[in-house]
């Protein structure tokens, strides 16, 4: 396919359409209408199923409907809708039906702003609704990153029978980029052996996430773990760049990742031996590879749009073998790669201790930026 | 013994549409009758194989265990969402959801009010008992003014608890429903009344003529604090005046195909 001109959530909507989404239910929140509005006017085209709900909660109990009869379905909103979806979420994960999700997050907590932000890490890669569960969650950097794990995250959900959750933000939701879109696909309903359809010459089928005997339920948990266990174990995604003869390494996921690459290229270019990892898997998290890159790298320094909610789980990677350095801008606000280069030439010179606190460094520094 | 049990002797049988299981219902209640008049339309329908039902949370959570259908198991008041969301993905099959006053008319009524005013294809069987069964007794929507639960000990206060909820009326005047009904399970020719409109239900459906609902006023003898002969008679005599029975929305499509 030729590479167009599209807007994200557009590409992601179309993107979605072209590898079988046969249902979307949603409702309107910006920044990520578009992904509704493309779906409106596409899928009856189709003849596919779309409705916009009375509200998220309408909406993601749909989803729960459709992902019932073991059709490709998904839905999206942005953070506020997200916290709205928790209640389905947890049924759809307790149910063990596969469910797509994108989520283009905004400023928070409460209603926020509607700016790029990425303070629902924590939400949805912990799980996010009531119990134990992991949702597996894939954080593009770029529209055609994101359009690419569209057809991924369909498989990882319906392989592990669970939410598979495209994290972005409302830049990548906004922006527009040359993209290369797939082919467009067949809707091919698989024939699932948990699927309700009509007990036509089979046995009735009951989808229910209520196990009244706590023994039953914990079997059921057991299952859910064994097969996040196995994701962590199988569906680990990462990109790294300059990493072979890098001396210390930027941590960054999403939009972050992406402006921090400028800002490596940068110090590249006036001779800082440093590299980037970007996780493209948040959760499960590459927590091997990061351990691995600790024994490489003096240090780390960890960028996200958030207060460190990433940078809990690299801390966890690292387990204090060695400095980590915490950069982030709060509240819809995107760093310029010119402010993580400074972080860079910074930590280049600067004498670090495995023992520090990272955030309480950052937030000194982070008075001085929002004085 | 034997020759009671030659077929043609054989005049009150199990439905087919049900299982063996045993139901969990108490004593007197009346969810054992609203389930077994769905389970004979659905078998005079023939419907069982290609129907799936939405269970509630409430008493009726474990309605899944006795019809032999496909079933999901739906959040407290989410049925309507999630019958949408099979709906729209098998549209030349039977949905309903079997759902209660807290369910329906209390944290439901978002989706309850949406999923008839867009003229969901579905069928709603809504059990009006006048409180909440499953947790023991609490003030329901529908708990009638002045009646006593266990979250309204002194009877409901209208002045600081407002006033109940007639689900059928309000449902009615939304353009998307196509047969709203209100029938009572309090005696045997209401009984008969109720299964009449439960058939008419699933027909608007099967012919696609817009969102069904039969609401059944409905007897909780446990948390009513009566035998259930005391029961049947208090609902007739204080839910018929503020329930009044009758069919509240029969579209004009409904009228014209004389079901």
């Amino acid at each position: 396919m030729a590479r167009e001109l599209w807007e994200g959530n557009q590409a992601i909507a179309e993107a979605a359409i072209r590898v079988g989404l046969e249902a979307y239910f949603g409702y309107p929140i910006t920044p990520q209408n578009e992904i509704l509005e493309w779906m409106s006017k596409r899928l009856p085209e189709l003849g596919r199923a779309f409705v916009q709900a009375e509200a998220e909660l309408g909406a993601i109990n749909m989803v729960y409907g459709a992902a019932c009869t073991g059709a490709r379905v998904m839905t999206s909103s942005s953070s506020p809708g997200i916290s709205l979806m928790m209640e389905g979420l947890s049924y759809i994960a307790g149910t063990e039906v596969p469910m797509v999700l994108v989520n283009v997050m905004r400023g928070g907590p409460g209603l926020g702003n509607i700016a790029p932000s990425q303070a629902d890490y924590n939400q949805i890669c912990k799980g996010g609704g009531h119990g134990d569960y992991h949702p597996i969650v894939l954080a593009p950097a770029s529209i055609q990153e994101a359009v690419d794990l569209m057809p991924v995250a369909f498989d990882l959900a319906e392989k592990y029978l669970n939410i598979c959750c495209i994290l972005i933000d409302g830049s990548i939701g906004q922006m527009m980029e040359p993209v290369e879109l797939p082919e467009m696909r067949p809707v091919v309903r698989k024939d699932y052996p948990w699927a309700v359809n009509g007990a036509k010459g089979r046995p009735r089928r009951i989808l229910t996430s209520i196990y009244l005997d706590p023994p039953e339920e914990e079997k059921t948990n057991l299952r859910l773990l064994k097969r996040w266990r196995e994701a962590q174990e199988k569906e680990i995604r990462y990109k790294e760049y300059f990493i072979e003869d890098a001396e210390f390494v930027v941590i960054g996921f999403g939009t972050a990742g992406r402006v921090a690459l400028s800002a490596v290229r940068a110090a590249r270019a006036q001779g800082i031996k440093v590299g980037l990892f970007r996780p493209i898997t948040v959760a499960p998290f590459p927590y091997k590879r990061l351990a691995e890159l600790a024994r490489q790298a003096s240090a780390f320094l960890v960028v996200e749009m958030n207060a460190g909610q990433m940078l809990e789980d690299v801390r966890l990677a690292v387990n204090g073998s060695i400095p980590i350095e915490f950069y982030g801008r709060l509240g819809g606000v995107v760093p310029f790669p010119d402010e993580i280069l400074s972080e860079i030439q910074r930590v280049a010179k600067a004498k670090l201790r495995a023992d520090s606190d990272p955030i309480a460094d950052w937030m000194k520094r982070m008075e001085m930026i929002a004085r | 013994m034997a020759t009671l049990m030659v077929p043609e002797n054989l005049v009150y049988e199990r439905p087919h549409s049900f299982t063996d299981a045993p139901t969990h219902y108490c004593p007197g209640c009346t969810h054992g009758v609203a389930h077994r008049l769905i389970a004979e339309v659905l078998e005079e329908m023939n419907l069982t194989e290609r129907t799936i039902g939405v269970a509630p949370v409430g008493c009726a959570v474990f309605a899944y265990n006795y019809f032999d259908t496909d079933f999901v198991e739906a959040a407290h008041g989410r049925a309507p969402a999630m019958a949408t969301g099979i709906k729209r993905c098998l549209p030349d099959h039977i949905v309903f959801t079997y759902q209660g006053d807290g369910d329906l008319a209390s944290i439901g009524m978002g989706e309850i009010v949406h999923a008839a005013a867009r003229g969901e294809n579905i069928t709603v069987i809504f059990i009006n008992n006048a409180n909440y069964g499953m947790t023991g007794g609490q003030m329901a929507p529908t708990t009638l003014p002045g009646m006593k639960t266990t979250s309204s000990p002194d009877g409901r206060d209208v002045e600081t608890q407002g006033y109940p909820i007639r689900m059928a009326e309000m449902l009615a005047t939304l353009d998307g429903a196509g047969y709203v009904v209100r029938r009572s399970l309090h005696d045997p020719a209401n009984i008969r009344k109720a299964k009449k409109a439960i058939r008419t239900a699933f027909e608007v459906q099967e012919r696609k003529l817009g969102f069904s609902m039969v609401e059944l006023l409905s007897t909780c003898p446990s948390n009513w604090n009566l035998t259930p002969v005391e029961s049947l008679k208090w609902l007739e005599e204080h839910m018929l005046p503020f329930y009044p029975l009758g069919d509240y929305k029969v579209a004009p499509a409904v009228a014209a195909a004389k079901i």
